[in-house]
């Protein structure tokens, strides 16, 4: 199991657009993504509505985990969407 | 029959009802006869079928609009629905019942959350609906087209509906529920469209009645009689007429001028304002430079922009008031800290001394921008509480060679003090919306407590008074630029408090300058003592209407001849 802790970059966290554009890239991938509050619970990257109620606010820690030969490109990519700020 | 409600505009408008369908029905909580697999794919062929044709719209709508939609699309095919609908299917429901729960489930857990999250819980309930609606067989509920012009009744318009809305067939508005400040009465005085807002007795309406929608008179009319119809086109036709008279300046019947301004969120509205007849700006709101920023925008990027809003108002006054942010609306490198009342928060001044740069860029893009251009550019301070606030400001602006400084009059404190504020300040300008809200102490974007947002209490205009006798005394002008001047006769009794320039979004400006050049200011005098003796903002509406019609019943009113040289100066 890989691992990656970033800090959400988008100004008012993962709310609507940014939470769906996180979510796409996570179903594209095609092996199985968890995401994880600090101290909350792991739901399913490609769900759109788990992502959202995790309530991740700017600047949160959260953690990526994922299984498998892409598991390494796949989570960089995730990460990099995290750190990024879409409300920009 | 009248029903009765708040009108936004003077609009008069005929037509037939088409209602906002209601919520269907939620499912039946019955045992399925079905086993749990059948059940399964009968939910996952809606839900496909639903996101299938989201996604389909979203590409159709494109832009901001495409991407609610594309995101709905995925809440519609979300893998954790699907779990929690499998879980709930297993103790023997109906698909209907199932996913009916699990969007339910997930709506509140939003709600929850609050803040940015919340807001898509109404666009969680939008694909329930649409998913209810694909198992039995029947239309999604949405905004209704019906082929030919008519008025639309709701309970409220939700911002997603108003979106959907199309305008050319949309005769007017009525709603059941919200109140002046709600989405739908926004979204009327900015397309100029004749609504009717919290009018309960709506929910009797039913598709087709024909009706009159008078929002002058803040009723509808059932049932009307063809004279009645007659007479309403003929009003109709009268204020289409007024609208395309040639504009002139803003005066009262005796010739008391009162200059009529616009508000403007961006240089783009300005060349439409001018035609209608704004004689300059009364307030330029700057915050649109700033909210889509992740760091303040550069005295240079600020200049360009300051200066295509000056360059269309040559020689006349522009109003800029400085950026207007806090907790509310919130900009990371200004206050990100959460609230728990925004509106009584680090905002507004305050928000700008905590980050004096960004306001010293500000005053310094606008001087640069001044310097350049042949309008005659004045600054004011957003949320000014207290004397040394109002001193710091104009001394501030005064610094870089801005000659005209003064203050928003939003908070009552500023009101009561307005003698001593308007010592130091050039000029003052009375934002309404939010001096209602803190002196009826109801938040303004709070549904429940809409029925206090009214700018005709008297409580308000008692606060409007005693900074209009200020400004009197000491020589200094006093506009108004919330809502409240854009509501015509209300604009009246605003002048007669001591006004002496009117800022509004421009669509009402024809209105307003049509009505004050019934009034002299003899008249407006007196519609003002009204207004401020009435126990309450009703009261006071009704008797102003009441005194108002008497005036213009009798037009051999002696005042309405009196030469303008009788008044004394008060711009």
């Amino acid at each position: 199991m890989l691992e990656r802790t970033v800090l959400v970059g988008s100004t008012h966290g993962l709310h609507a657009r940014p939470a769906k554009l996180f979510s796409q890239a996570a179903a594209a991938a095609g092996i199985p993504v968890t995401l994880t509050k600090a101290g909350g619970k792991a739901v399913n990257a490609a769900s759109i509505l788990g992502v959202i109620s995790l309530g991740i606010g700017h600047g949160d820690e959260v953690t990526l985990a994922a299984d498998g030969d892409t598991a390494e490109t796949t989570l960089d990519e995730l990460a990099q969407l995290l750190l990024t700020d879409h409300d920009a | 029959m009248e029903l009765q409600g708040i009108g936004i505009g003077r609009g008069i408008a005929v037509g037939r009802i088409v209602r906002m369908p209601d919520p269907l029905p939620e499912p039946a909580v019955s045992p399925s006869s079905l086993t749990p697999a059948q059940e399964g794919a009968r939910a996952t062929g809606a839900l496909s079928a639903v996101a299938a044709d989201l996604l389909v719209r979203a590409e159709q709508a494109g832009g901001v609009a495409g991407e609610v939609l594309e995101a709905q699309s995925m809440m519609a095919a979300d893998p954790s629905l699907v779990d929690d609908v499998t879980v709930r299917l297993a103790t023997g429901v109906t698909a209907e019942r199932a996913v009916f729960e699990a969007f339910a489930a997930f709506r509140d857990m939003l709600t929850q959350l609050g803040g940015y999250m919340a807001e898509r819980a109404g666009d969680l309930d939008d694909v329930s609906q649409r998913v209810v609606a694909r198992f039995s067989g029947v239309a999604a509920p949405g905004v209704p087209d019906p082929g030919y012009p008519f008025i639309l009744v709701a309970r409220d318009l939700a911002p997603a509906d108003t979106a959907s809305l199309n305008l050319g067939q949309v005769l007017g508005l009525i709603t059941i529920d919200g109140g002046p400040t709600s989405h739908t009465a926004i979204l009327a005085r900015e397309k100029s469209l004749v609504a009717l807002v919290g009018a309960a007795g709506a929910q009797s309406l039913a598709d087709g009645d024909e009706v009159i929608l008078d929002a002058a008179n803040n009723l509808v009319m059932t049932s009307p009689s063809a004279k009645q119809v007659a007479e309403a086109h003929a009003r109709e036709a009268a204020r289409a007429a007024r609208a395309l008279a040639p504009v002139s300046p803003g005066a009262l019947a005796d010739g008391t001028p009162i200059p009529l301004l616009a508000n403007l969120g961006s240089a783009d509205g300005s060349a439409a304002a001018a035609a209608l007849g704004a004689e300059g700006v009364g307030l330029f709101r700057t915050e649109f430079l700033f909210l889509d920023s992740v760091t303040a925008p550069t005295v240079a990027k600020q200049r360009v922009e300051y200066e295509r809003m000056l360059r269309a108002f040559p020689g006349k006054k522009v109003v800029v008031r400085a950026l207007d942010a806090g907790a509310d609306k919130p900009l990371a490198f200004l206050n990100d800290a959460h609230e728990e009342n925004p509106a009584l928060g680090l905002r507004g001044l305050r928000a700008l001394r905590a980050s004096e740069q960004i306001l010293r860029d500000q005053l310094d893009a606008l001087a640069q921008a001044d310097a350049a251009t042949d309008a005659e550019l004045w600054v004011m301070a957003p949320m000014v509480a207290t004397v040394e606030e109002t001193r710091y400001f104009v001394a501030l602006a005064h610094e870089f060679g801005l000659k005209t400084a003064g203050v928003m009059v939003e908070i009552p404190s500023a009101a009561l003090l307005a003698d001593r504020i308007l010592r130091h300040a050039d000029f003052a300008s009375i934002g309404t919306n939010d001096l209602t809200q803190y002196t009826l102490a109801a938040d303004r974007m709070l549904g429940s407590v809409a029925a206090f947002q009214n700018p005709w209490s008297p409580a308000v205009l008692r606060l409007v008074a005693e900074v209009g006798a200020a400004g009197a005394a000491l020589g200094k002008p006093v506009g108004v630029c919330g809502e409240a001047a854009a509501d015509p006769l209300l604009a009246v009794v605003l002048v007669g408090l001591g006004a002496t320039s009117l800022s509004m979004s421009a669509s009402a400006l024809a209105d307003v300058r049509a009505t004050l050049g019934d009034f002299t200011m003899q008249q407006a005098l007196h519609l003002a003592e009204l207004a401020l003796a009435a126990d309450d903002a009703a009261s006071a509406r009704e008797l102003v209407t009441a005194q108002a019609t008497e005036f213009l019943d009798s037009p051999s009113e002696p005042a309405r001849v009196v030469p303008s040289n009788t008044h004394p100066e008060r711009y």
